[in-house]
């Protein structure tokens, strides 16, 4: 609103300057420059510190280290693990928010995502109250099948899952949302089935949204710290996961952990690579 | 300056020893009332705010002392940060904003005095291991020895935290081996574990035991294989109010201070 009253103001002839020159909204009013470069700095200061302290000569020997391999397989499989099962009921689930219609809906849809917003620790202390020994539901996993989920790695899955899977319902409800139902229609039109219509339309659809959404919740899995050393404990080579394995290894061997640290930076550069290419066709789709 | 505000401090931390332990020779509870009325000129120099990165062990004993301590110097304030010794000790010396440091082990404050954030630790209490299981000991715990079985789900505290580095003195002295289903981060939540009933049993403290009242039950380990850890405590040389990080050290030494933890289940170091 200021810039465009502000630019009214001018002669016919700057204006027809600024215009060539692509209007004032390329340059940027240095009360904008100067916080956003000190917000720059604050998010790529500490990348650097983490890349100029490392100890680049045993970099080989600390992540060939028994402790750092298992704790990166095991984050690697309960990741994935978490990913391909919020794939499978996460999906569907979001297909039932973006396109279900039912009393109850609004209050289903903020109950599947407030993992997304609370604190991961809250959601492993829920998950032992519920799963635990003694939890409501544990209990009878106990006592009729002898089945104790805490400190195993099917724990490190489910607190996976619980804190990642939202990431993957939102963004594919997201896409569901704004697809053209148009394609369905007419698939629908010309006799397919409402799940045919689900497999051959609307999943090559948003393809690259679920994409999307499976990368980030195997990103947010990668990094789940809080729910895990919560409901699964941490043990190395079990439930020690790589972020358990990064805090505990600042206490004894700071250069392990600036190396642990390297490899997840590496592996978050990868996702955002691909995320952000998925992204691209995402939005050049419809 | 800062010789001179340590050599006041020192003043100060002696005149409050000496109250207190004058005070503590009478009766219980107006012990802090002569210590303040006596030595006022200089109890009341202590004002301010001081942080105080305490073992996880010490949770409940140092928050009544701090209480205490808040008390009988009106205007000071005591915040605590409670964790694994090992975890305080490497923020303390990354610069993490403590005033008094008190570990849970010797090593973890040996770790902070060469690091040149601390001088002249003292001793000021012993602590030992006790096994604790849920209140209703589903895996039929007797003695330490049972924590060896492979059916018992055991919790310990990470092998660098002074909970973990005693357990592990203990199964050695009793020639156990045991394969624990978790190594948590600090006792209190080797503790919580067990309160829950996670876990068949944990090792902790006694002052844990202790402390947990009916959540738990203990099972004493025998004299001959249990192991102790000393703690020690002392003001860390780059605390902003270094006066009032004495006097608070100098209080936990006390007598006063020293009949709170015998409460609590410390030894006298």
């Amino acid at each position: 609103m200021i810039t465009l009253s502000r630019s009214s103001g001018l002669t016919a002839r700057e204006r027809a300057r600024r215009a060539a020159r692509g209007g004032a909204s390329r340059s940027v009013p240095a009360p904008l420059l100067a916080p956003a470069l000190v917000a720059v700095a604050f998010l790529v200061l500490p990348l650097a510190g983490l890349i100029i302290r490392a100890p680049w000569g045993r970099l080989g020997s600390v992540l060939s280290g028994s402790d750092a391999t298992q704790a990166l397989q095991l984050s690697l499989w309960t990741a994935s693990v978490a990913t391909m099962i919020s794939l499978i009921i996460g999906v569907p689930l979001a297909w039932l928010l973006a396109r279900g219609s039912f009393p109850g809906q609004r209050l289903l849809r903020a109950l599947v995502t407030l993992p997304l917003v609370l604190p991961p620790v809250v959601g492993g202390v829920a998950l032992l109250l519920a799963f635990g020994r003694t939890g409501f539901l544990g209990r009878y996993l106990d006592s009729w099948f002898g089945l104790t989920i805490p400190f195993t790695p099917v724990a490190v899955v489910m607190a996976e899952t619980f804190v990642a899977m939202p990431f993957l319902i939102i963004t594919v409800e997201g896409a569901l949302r704004s697809a053209d139902q148009g394609f369905e229609e007419a698939a629908a039109t010309l006799g397919a089935t409402r799940m045919t219509v689900f497999r051959r339309v609307t999943v090559p659809l948003i393809a690259p949204s679920l994409g999307a959404g499976a990368v980030l919740c195997w990103a947010r899995a990668l990094g789940e710290f809080g729910a895990t050393i919560t409901f699964a404990g941490s043990f190395p080579g079990r439930t020690e996961t790589m972020p358990i394995a990064v805090y505990y290894a600042l206490e004894n061997d700071p250069d392990a952990a600036i190396a642990l640290s390297l490899v997840l930076l590496l592996v978050s550069v990868v996702v955002l690579v691909s995320l952000r290419d998925r992204w691209l066709r995402g939005g050049s789709a419809p | 300056m800062r010789r001179l505000t340590v050599v006041a401090a020192g003043v100060v931390a002696c005149a409050l020893a000496g109250c207190s332990s004058s005070g503590s020779s009478g009766s219980g509870s107006p012990t802090t009332a002569p210590a303040s009325a006596s030595s006022s000129p200089s109890a009341s120099a202590l004002s301010g705010s001081i942080t105080v990165f305490a073992a996880s062990s010490l949770t409940g004993s140092f928050t009544k002392l701090g209480t205490q301590f808040e008390a009988a110097h009106p205007g000071v304030k005591v915040t605590f940060s409670f964790g694994a010794s090992s975890t305080l000790a490497t923020q303390i010396i990354a610069g993490a904003p403590a005033d008094v440091f008190a570990s849970a082990s010797t090593k973890n404050m040996q770790q902070i005095v060469t690091a040149g954030d601390a001088s002249s630790p003292s001793d000021f209490a012993k602590n030992v291991m006790e096994v604790a299981v849920p209140p209703s000991n589903p895996a039929k715990i007797t003695s330490v020895t049972d924590l060896a079985k492979s059916s018992v789900k055991v919790a310990l505290c990470q092998p660098l935290v002074p909970c973990g580095v005693t357990a592990a003195k203990v199964f050695a002295s009793a020639k156990i081996t045991v394969k624990p289903v978790t190594l948590e981060p600090d006792v209190k939540s080797v503790l919580a574990k067990v309160e829950l009933g996670d876990v068949d049993a944990g090792v902790v403290y006694v002052t844990d035991v202790l402390a947990a009242g009916s959540k738990v039950k203990g099972v004493v380990i025998p004299a001959t294989v249990d192991a102790s850890t000393t703690y020690p405590i002392a003001a860390v040389s780059k605390s902003s109010n270094a006066a009032t990080a004495q006097a608070f050290v100098a209080y936990v030494l006390s007598p006063t201070g020293q009949s709170v933890l015998t409460a609590a289940g410390f030894e006298q170091p």
